[in-house]
């Protein structure tokens, strides 16, 4: 191997991949928080006697959950646009695809949950006066969280990844702050592997931080 | 007689094709203490959990205090049906306590926490109030030495008291008791139904479902028969379990004492 190392392009740049650092960071928040909120209210719509919520929502899980994200994003930013006469930024259709796409998933996540309780939860709460509403948020909830907690992980980790799928729409993020210095210095494994360290330093702490999350939680188990 | 707390009135429940209540009516006096007994199957656990709508009754009227409970609607195909709101049937169950078979606590809070929720959340009060109650509640059931443990770390018996506790902490005018014992180890059912027999000195108002015949007949002050979804024979502890008129009555108790020593 006679390839010369030459990580000046990566040193002399880091500015930039900051910036893209930041952006990924913040598609990753948004994206995550709000495909987790949003997933309790497609679970809870799912699990619904009335068939108007059941139905819609089966749909939209299923819709998610069986194309790829890949095309999600390309259709929120060249598809979309034409249904609603609207031009999207780049950002807000990624965060529209990756965000909605993981709202499928969590809310998969979240019923299993939900059902996994017996129903004996519910009437211990029902019992002492609560409504349904208070049960879901006192009772069922807080345990459904602690239940799915490890999946839920999963999700959030696997969302972080994802992010740098923005870089095909040209979202400034870390991924494509990388493509461009990789292709203007044509320093691809500098750059490449410093974007994969990088990414696995902005997301592996969110793993230990689960599972500190997952002992303390444990005590009422 | 006074007017009853609790009143009945024909109440029907049926699970699909299946017709498990086939009207009843009961009324209630404060301080009465009911124990319903009948075989596996009868309908007295259905009968019990319709009181606090647990299940919703097919048929018939519930009232409490002499106030009706739901309001009868007239449907299309000309058939009166009760409907009830959400918030009147909170009510309803934050002033009829249950205590449950499988006790129902909360897992992810402690002991305290499990018998103040309640009281927090639904009766909006003050956290020290709430915890002075519930401390007391919890002294009264024997467990305020375990204030901070979770339901996982303690015995069906103790866990049964917390939920005992807890349906107290509400100050419930009546007490639905759904078999409280049935899931326990024998050795840890006499705690439990030493905690009940205390309610009764209080001269609370309870029914009970049990199989513990023996309690039933020290604890209560009305004996009910239940087979085949109606009640076969209403009587005194004496009357029922010792001189019972109906065939069925006497089979039933010859089945329960045939291993008796």
């Amino acid at each position: 191997m006679d390839y010369q190392f030459d990580f000046s392009v990566v040193t002399q740049n880091f500015g930039a991949l900051l910036q893209g650092l930041l952006v990924t960071a913040e598609l990753w928040v948004i994206c995550a928080a709000g495909g987790a909120t949003l997933g309790v209210c497609i679970a809870l719509a799912r699990l619904s006697p009335r068939r108007w919520l059941s139905l819609p929502s089966l749909v939209y899980v299923q819709l998610f959950r069986n194309t790829p994200v890949l095309i999600q994003l390309i259709w929120f930013y060249y598809a979309f646009p034409i249904v609603v006469g609207q031009q999207l930024t780049p950002f807000v259709a990624v965060v529209l695809g990756l965000g909605l796409n993981t709202s499928a998933y969590c809310a998969e996540i979240f019923r299993g949950g939900i059902i996994s309780l017996t129903r004996g939860q519910w009437e211990g709460a029902k019992a002492i006066g609560m409504s349904q509403s208070m049960a879901l948020r006192r009772v069922i909830m807080p345990q459904v969280f602690r239940r799915m907690l490890p999946a839920l992980t999963n999700r959030v980790i696997e969302v972080g990844k994802m992010s740098s799928l923005a870089s095909v729409l040209s979202v400034p993020e870390l991924m494509y702050q990388g493509r461009l210095l990789s292709s203007t210095f044509y320093r691809p494994f500098e750059v490449i592997t410093t974007l994969a360290i990088i990414y696995f330093l902005l997301i592996f702490p969110s793993g230990l931080f689960s599972r500190w999350l997952e002992v303390r939680m444990a005590r009422g188990k | 007689m006074n007017k009853p707390i609790l009143s009945v009135t024909d109440l029907h429940k049926s699970f699909g094709p299946q017709h498990v209540l086939k009207g009843i009516s009961l009324d209630v006096q404060a301080g009465e203490r009911i124990a319903i007994i009948g075989g596996s199957g009868s309908g007295k656990s259905t009968f019990l959990r319709c009181i606090n709508f647990m299940e919703m009754p097919s048929q018939g009227r519930i009232a409490l205090d002499g106030h009706s409970l739901g309001s009868v609607k007239q449907t299309r195909a000309g058939e009166t049906r009760v409907n009830y709101a959400e918030r009147e049937l909170c009510q309803v169950r934050a002033r009829v306590g249950m205590v449950f078979q499988q006790f129902n606590l909360f897992p992810h809070m402690t002991v305290l926490e499990n018998v103040m929720e309640g009281l927090v959340t639904v009766k909006r009060a003050a956290k020290t109030e709430a915890r002075e109650v519930a401390l007391s509640q919890l002294t009264k059931v024997g467990l305020s030495n375990r204030l901070d443990a979770y339901p996982s770390q303690l015995s069906g018996g103790q866990q049964q008291r917390v939920a005992i506790a807890r349906a107290l902490a509400m100050e419930p005018e009546i007490i639905l008791f759904d078999e409280p014992t049935s899931s326990l180890d024998p050795e840890l059912v006499g705690e439990v139904l030493r905690s009940i027999r205390v309610l009764a000195d209080e001269g609370r108002t309870m029914l009970l479902v049990t199989h513990e015949l023996g309690f039933a007949y020290h604890f209560a002050t009305k004996v009910i028969f239940l087979a085949d979804g109606v009640f076969h024979e209403v009587g005194t502890p004496e009357e029922v379990l010792k001189e019972p008129k109906q065939q069925k009555t006497k089979e039933f108790l010859r089945r329960f004492n045939e291993f008796a020593f």
